[in-house]
């Protein structure tokens, strides 16, 4: 026990060094314009007036073109309004639409929406290559950046602790890369092998 | 029009893409003028959100000009200069009608857990963001707002997520006067949740980070104390030391889901994808906070398990309180601060990058290289 005796929390008074309000006032601009908690844009969390949002419609019009459009299954119907960033499609589609099958709550739904990613990831970058833009990881990483944005003084003698894992990045990002040529550098030989005999 | 698309997890170019259409009545096509890279942004370009698909294009602070409306748009016209919140909502839905704009159910199909964010996957609801030329602004008579003539660009694209979710994050604090404020994380809705804890009446407002840069900015921008994670061998250990043993009575986490500080969690979160990320900060959170405290969650999470320590959040008796910020209900108040001269939000702006270079400027922000702390992105200089 300090010399001093017991204090906060072990008895009830709260803590001491918490400066007066006149003090953080005059440090502080604007300290305490919002103390009044009622008076808060957010308070309460819920409030009825559906004729302050600027709507002028109980139900939207429905947005056309709704066919095939996926949707939770936690959805009573597909919503009026949706976006159209990048349909289905693929490998990578029937993978997602299997996503949608299972709920939200489910793992499955999430775990497969990933892979969907994946291999849509994995389905562009191989087309790239028959396209006239093939990907090009050093313009795509941004990687240069390292040199113009001053890179390794960033890094180090700053005590951060992001460098202990961020040598990973380069193996999460390349590693697929190396992995699929060396894929294929082993079929090819293969092929050509099986050929020459 | 050109636009930022991903093309896998760490790789974004900027491609030419088909103009967005009119596709509802009520839709409008926005020149983009200036826009950011959000902190969430990253969590979609290191691959941790599912349903992110190739070619989508990424953005949800964007400012511009109506360059098209819909024909049922009564509140806007073409040359309108327009801020438009984060949020995609209907305004008109059991949640929009009781002020949970982040929460609309009208727009989003792929989910009911979230609302409709633009440029932010498919999960909430596939729409393109605004890092590009120009963008499709589904229900315009409800989110965008006529930019008011004396505010600042940047402030004006600020206001369209971090400055208005750091705001929300300090109201989901409920502080009350005198507390002792911790905010974990020193990046732009951080140093804005410090900032406005002050102004709802805290009497102690303490930073936490990793990156020293940043917590330079919190001393000078938020007023706040700082401490370095990094320098601790248990940073709850020291909040409770600077607590008299107490807590905090209010912890906000405005990191989210690839927060640092344990490499256990950071490489089963975020480059094995094992959890939806790696909580750490609201682990800290909540270990923080005194008893019977709150959290206030503002960081950004995925919707795939994570492991939180709930078993202390229930035996302290701790109230969480989350959401995705109802932008637009905090403008009319922010807009006052700003008036005033309680909040300067382009002072933490670090960086302008033409959206040619976008990649370069992900992977900066993404790295933390250059003292980044906040990069807009230059789509149509004005």
């Amino acid at each position: 026990m300090p010399e001093s005796g017991p204090s906060t929390p072990y008895v009830a008074n709260k803590p001491k060094d918490i400066p007066t309000a006149e003090a953080l006032r005059a440090r502080i601009p604007g300290w305490g314009v919002d103390l009044d908690r009622k008076d808060r844009p957010s308070y309460p969390r819920e409030v009825y007036d559906p004729g302050s949002t600027g709507a002028h419609w109980d139900y939207p019009e429905e947005q056309p073109h709704r066919e095939g459009r996926e949707r939770s299954i936690e959805h009573g119907q597909l919503t009026p309004v949706f976006g159209t960033s990048a349909p289905l499609h693929g490998v990578s589609g029937s993978i997602r639409r299997y996503a949608y099958r299972y709920g939200e709550g489910r793992a499955a739904h999430w775990l497969l929406l990933l892979l969907g990613d994946r291999v849509d990831a994995w389905g562009a970058h191989a087309a790239s290559f028959v396209s006239l833009r093939p990907d090009n990881p050093i313009t795509e990483t941004g990687v240069l950046a390292e040199g113009r944005r001053h890179g390794i003084a960033s890094r180090f003698g700053r005590k951060r602790v992001d460098v202990n894992h961020q040598w990973i990045d380069p193996i999460v990002v390349a590693g697929p890369w190396v992995a699929g040529a060396a894929g294929a550098f082993l079929g090819v030989r293969a092929i050509v092998r099986r050929g020459r005999r | 029009m050109k636009a930022m698309v991903y093309r896998g997890p760490y790789k974004i170019r900027v491609e030419e893409k088909p103009m967005p259409r009119i596709e509802h009545p009520n839709d409008a096509i926005i020149k983009v003028t200036t826009a950011a890279i959000c902190g969430s942004d990253l969590h979609l370009y290191h691959g941790l959100m599912p349903d992110t698909r190739i070619g989508h294009t990424f953005g949800h602070e964007f400012i511009g000009v109506v360059e098209e409306v819909g024909p049922s748009v009564q509140n806007l016209k073409r040359g309108d200069r327009v801020m438009v919140p984060f949020n995609v909502y209907c305004g008109s839905c059991y949640y929009c009608a009781r002020g949970l704009y982040s929460n609309c159910h009208n727009v989003n199909p792929n989910a009911t857990a979230v609302g409709g964010i633009y440029g932010y996957s498919h999960t909430t609801g596939g729409y393109d963001g605004g890092q590009a030329e120009f963008v499709r602004v589904p229900f315009a008579d409800v989110g965008p707002t006529i930019i008011p003539d004396w505010m600042d660009s940047e402030d004006a694209v600020l206001l369209t997520d971090a400055l208005a979710t750091g705001y929300f994050g300090a109201q989901l604090g409920s502080i009350v006067e005198g507390d002792t404020v911790v905010v974990f994380g020193a990046g732009p809705v951080g140093l804005y949740a410090a900032k406005s804890s002050w102004l709802m009446g805290a009497g102690r407002v303490i930073v936490i980070d990793h990156l020293e840069y940043r917590l330079e900015k919190a001393r000078t921008f938020a007023q706040a104390e700082t401490f370095n994670f990094a320098e601790y061998d248990d940073i709850v250990v020291e909040m409770k030391r600077t607590t008299d043993f107490l807590g905090a009575d209010v912890v906000i986490d405005a990191v989210g889901a690839e927060a640092d500080g344990n490499f256990i969690q950071q490489v089963t979160g975020t480059k094995l994808k094992l959890q939806g990320g790696s909580p750490i900060a609201l682990n800290w959170a909540i270990d923080s906070v005194r008893k019977g405290g709150t959290v206030s969650v503002v960081g950004a999470y995925g919707p795939i398990f994570s492991a939180i320590k709930f078993g202390d959040a229930l035996n302290k008796g701790l109230t969480l309180r989350m959401n995705q910020t109802p932008v637009k209900r905090q403008w009319p108040r922010l807009f006052e601060h700003i008036q005033n001269g309680y909040l300067k939000p382009n002072d933490i702006v670090t960086h302008r990058i033409p959206l040619a270079d976008i990649a370069e400027g992900y992977h900066m922000f993404s790295a933390k290289l250059d003292n980044c702390i906040k990069p807009l992105i230059i789509a149509n200089p004005s």
